[in-house]
């Protein structure tokens, strides 16, 4: 059993607290994806978690065992990193066996499971070859093998996919997933790119600035986002703001328009709807004045300004859609989608 | 300067620095205060006494025209030394860079004196130019000079640059040919677009480009100038005549081993020392700004 | 190349073959000098072209007592005594500078700074500088007339340190974690993986520490007094010296060719290594 508990960890660097008083629980066999801007602590924190960064206050165990004071290699993990870190002047074999040498574990055995890693992953005929010359999909499987082969109690994956272009990421990216979920290992997976983290996370974990904005699985994360972050941060294009008042007559945008949505909270507030959630209406009381429509061949994203302000409205429209400049377009958008925040605190407020 | 993970703390490290640590305290700090130490004595005539005498030594070199001759000398011979060899040098590097088939053979035809030890060097040149035997005076008196290096002091510091210019060809030239190999194609082709002729581009771009090199190469030949060229000088002249080639290195080895001086060859080499580190210091800077590029 | 100018190529070509040739002047004449009989070196003008005793004179030279006259151990001696020397120098420098560049890049430790300084401060005092009190520090230690004499007091050497320290610096950090995870001690990871990534640099930095062992000469003509001692690049001097009285020309550049040929033969056959250690030891 390899939960993964974070308890309270912080992490300064010098007077500069890059972590502050972060809490997390990981289940067995899960994967969670650490996600968030660059300079968040997301890499920080899985290196924490590696022990490879020392751990300022708080307490990280694997499994029952709490592990701020173990060696990387006595913690039982095995890590895939952003430049795959592998050793140039090995074999494939050499590289996806060395951890097991260093831990003297019989050769034939290393063999077998080198043998093993390399038939799921489907490396086998590259055994002998060195890292230079593989190309770098071939190069991250190789990473992850040599992951595997040391069948440890958890994985870490520290931004693997940014070195492929889009197409082989997109694949690799299933394949982890797919890994992932055959091996039944625990996994740490730190990403910028929130549609990896989406498509691969059991649950995500928004990290920004050092803070966790909210932890659940991507569908709670789409409908229900914590904050004003997190509710910008998933999701593409991302979702409008509009500042808005409550008042006794209701919610009122700056604009002065009315919107139609139950909220006991009464003062500034702001208003949020992804760009997909706005329904082209003509008796709606959201009225975007058009600056361009972008055609996406599926769909089409028209970009304009919400009337008689600068603010810079998305609405993604089914189909193919034409609109001239300056034209005005009138949406409306369902109660439940439409999402309310503290514009101070950033926190949800229905 | 130090990477973002280290291994954990444990006294290996110091294990690792020890034999570097001890051999440089041993070998290099404590002779190089030795010499300070005794750049302030005085010992006299048969070693029984010794006397503390503060500067005294410095003042005296100071004040020695032997030592002043010697110190104007060597700058001559730096300045000679580097001219020669830099000149040939950039010379054969630019029309090596130039040719599109057998760069390397040349290179490789060029750059073996750098493998001759200073003393060999001497040995070949003094060979050459032996007054009886040798092949250029035999060539040099049909030019009506009579060469007899071992009586002509200009004839001698003559011998002693050529030796020593042709030993450091090799070195120059390797940094010059890389240098201006790392020019980027496409800017000599935007210079002949534009008209310059080879000699041209070669005073209009290469050459301005590759003077950091040449700055760093400066540096360099005045180092071995002053420093490597204790055997060619030894082999050739020692010293002579009538101290004509004695420059301040072979003048710390004379005064100290030979003269038995040994307050005023420590008072030459705190001297030395102090232009070693403002060497060095120019040569750091130099590479300081290299990086910055 | 931009223009096609054949004349131009032409004159290219002939004035580096004119540099080839003055640079390779000395060394065709001492190879000329040591393919005559003595009785034909001691007539002016010295021969330009090679004659027939080279292989008389190469035994003799080798083999034979050498120089008459001179108290010189036998040259097939002194080629082994340079050999040790050189050797001693290179493996022994690069040794102790792989070990503290290790140290100082990769562990954390209290005057980690202080030796790094210690270090620094021998690229400024070449052996020529502080030659007396070295010697005197050496004959106290009774290693006059020793290897360890020859060679040891050159061992340290900031170059190589830095040399090291830059290559350390340039792998990437995740060799290292990546191997710590991999469970490896600091010095399984030295010899796993720091040295076979460095092994250019090895070999380039020896070839470059061969040749200044090989060619040290005021150091190991103040320390051996023994003429079992001697380098062969000390003899030729002591050679030259005897010259004055009985010339014989055909055994010093005997002598003087078989001193050269191994770091030429070092510097040619390694030529790629050794540029690429030169440009970059130095920069």
């Amino acid at each position: 059993m390899a939960t993964i508990k974070l308890e309270n960890l912080i992490k300064t660097y010098g007077d500069v607290e890059v972590l502050h008083n972060l809490n997390g629980n990981i289940k067995d066999g899960e994967i969670v994806v650490v996600v968030g801007p660059s300079g968040c602590g997301k890499s920080t924190l899985l290196r924490m978690i590696a022990g490879l960064e020392k751990i300022t206050s708080g307490e990280i165990s694997i499994g029952a065992k709490i592990v701020n004071d173990l060696e990387p290699a006595d913690r039982d993990i095995a890590m895939v990193f952003q430049n795959y870190a592998l050793y140039p002047h090995m074999s494939v074999r050499q590289n996806m066996g060395y951890g097991l040498k260093i831990r003297k574990i019989r050769k034939q055995e290393i063999e077998r499971r080198v043998q093993e890693a390399a038939e799921i992953l489907g490396i086998s005929e590259y055994l002998d070859r060195k890292p230079r010359q593989l190309s770098g999909g071939q190069r991250q499987r190789v990473a992850m093998g040599r992951a595997i082969v040391r069948d440890p109690q958890v994985f870490l994956f520290d931004e693997p996919l940014s070195n492929l272009d889009a197409k082989l990421r997109v694949q690799m990216r299933l394949e982890i997933r797919k890994l992932q979920k055959r091996l039944n290992v625990t996994s740490i997976y730190v990403t910028h790119d929130q549609v990896e983290a989406m498509t691969l996370g059991d649950r995500l974990m928004v990290l920004n600035d050092g803070v966790v904005e909210q932890f659940g699985t991507p569908i709670e994360l789409y409908d229900n986002p914590e904050t004003i972050f997190v509710a910008g941060f998933i999701g593409s294009p991302s979702m409008n703001f509009i500042p808005a008042e409550v008042t006794t007559k209701g919610i009122s945008l700056c604009n002065g328009k009315k919107l139609k949505k139950n909220i006991k909270y009464k003062g500034k507030i702001s208003i949020g709807i992804r760009p997909e959630h706005l329904e082209e209406d003509k008796n709606g009381n959201i009225n975007i004045v058009t600056q361009m429509v972008e055609q996406l061949g599926s769909n089409s994203l028209l970009h304009g300004t919400l009337q008689d302000t600068d603010i810079e409205i998305v609405a993604s429209m089914p189909g193919h859609i034409t609109a001239e400049a300056g034209s005005m377009v009138s949406f409306s958008a369902k109660e439940t989608n439409i999402h309310v925040f503290n514009p101070i605190t950033g926190k949800r407020l229905g | 300067m130090l990477k973002r993970v280290h291994f954990p703390t444990s006294p290996l490290p110091y294990f690792l620095v020890a034999p570097q640590v001890i051999i440089t305290l041993i070998f290099f700090i404590w002779p190089a205060t030795q010499a300070v130490y005794q750049s302030f004595l005085i010992e006299d005539a048969f070693g029984m006494s010794t006397e503390f005498v503060w500067f005294e030594n410095f003042v005296y070199l100071a004040t020695d025209e032997i030592y002043l001759d010697s110190f104007g000398r060597t700058i001559f011979f730096s300045i000679c030394v580097a001219f020669l060899s830099m000149s040939l040098a950039l010379i054969l590097a630019g029309f090596a860079d130039r040719v599109i088939k057998g760069t390397t053979t040349y290179r490789t035809l060029l750059i073996w004196p750098y493998a001759v030890a200073p003393v060999l060097a001497g040995a070949l040149w003094v060979f050459m130019f032996n007054p009886t035997l040798g092949i250029f005076p035999y060539i040099l008196e049909f030019l009506g000079v009579d060469w007899n290096h071992y009586l002509n002091g200009s004839q001698a510091m003559s011998l002693v640059i050529i030796a020593a210019a042709w030993k450091q060809i090799a070195y120059n030239f390797l940094f010059y040919l890389a240098a201006m190999q790392s020019i980027p194609r496409s800017l000599i082709d935007a210079a002949a677009i534009d008209g310059a002729g080879p000699i041209r581009r070669f005073f209009d771009h290469i050459f301005p480009m590759i003077s950091p090199t040449t700055f760093f190469l400066l540096v360099i030949n005045a180092v071995y100038a002053f420093f490597d060229t204790f055997g060619i000088i030894h082999a050739i002249t020692q010293g002579g005549p009538a101290n004509a080639t004695s420059i301040l290195v072979y003048k710390v080895y004379n005064d100290g081993f030979v003269g038995l001086d040994l307050g005023g060859s420590a008072a030459q080499s705190v001297i030395l020392m102090f232009l070693v580190v403002a060497m060095t210091i120019v040569q750091f800077r130099y590479i300081e700004r290299r990086v910055e590029y | 190349m931009v223009q096609n100018r054949p004349i131009l190529d032409l004159v290219s070509h002939l004035v580096l073959i004119i540099g080839i040739l003055i640079v390779a002047l000395p060394i065709w004449i001492t190879f000329v000098a040591a393919t005559h009989d003595p009785l034909r070196m001691t007539q002016a003008p010295i021969p330009l072209l090679p004659g027939s005793y080279f292989w008389e004179n190469f035994v003799t030279t080798l083999f034979g007592k050498g120089l008459s006259g001179a108290e010189t151990a036998p040259v097939w001696r002194m080629l082994f005594n340079s050999l040790s020397m050189a050797m001693m120098i290179a493996i022994g420098k690069i040794a102790i500078s792989l070990l503290s560049a290790f140290a100082i890049v990769y562990f954390k430790f209290p005057f980690r700074m202080g030796f790094f300084w210690l270090i620094f401060i021998t690229l400024m005092l070449p052996v020529e500088v502080r030659i007396l009190p070295t010697f005197e520090v050496v004959a106290n230690l009774g290693m006059l007339n020793s290897y360890w004499g020859l060679s040891v007091p050159l061992i340290a050497s900031a170059t190589a340190t830095f040399m090291f320290r830059q290559v350390f610096l340039t792998i990437p950090d995740e060799m290292l974690e990546s191997s710590r995870i991999d469970g490896a001690k600091p010095l399984r990871f030295f010899w796993d993986i720091l040295i076979p990534l460095s092994r250019t640099n090895i070999a380039a930095l020896f070839v470059i520490l061969f040749i200044y062992g090989w060619n040290q000469y005021l150091w190991p003509l103040l320390i051996t007094t023994n003429s079992d001692m001697t380098t062969i690049v000390m003899s030729i001097k002591q050679m030259l010296e005897s010259a004055e009285q009985q010339p014989e020309w055909n055994i010093i550049m005997m002598t003087a060719l078989l001193a050269m040929i191994p770091p030429v033969f070092v510097v040619i056959a390694m030529q790629k290594l050794f540029v690429q250690g030169l440009t970059e030891t130095d920069k």
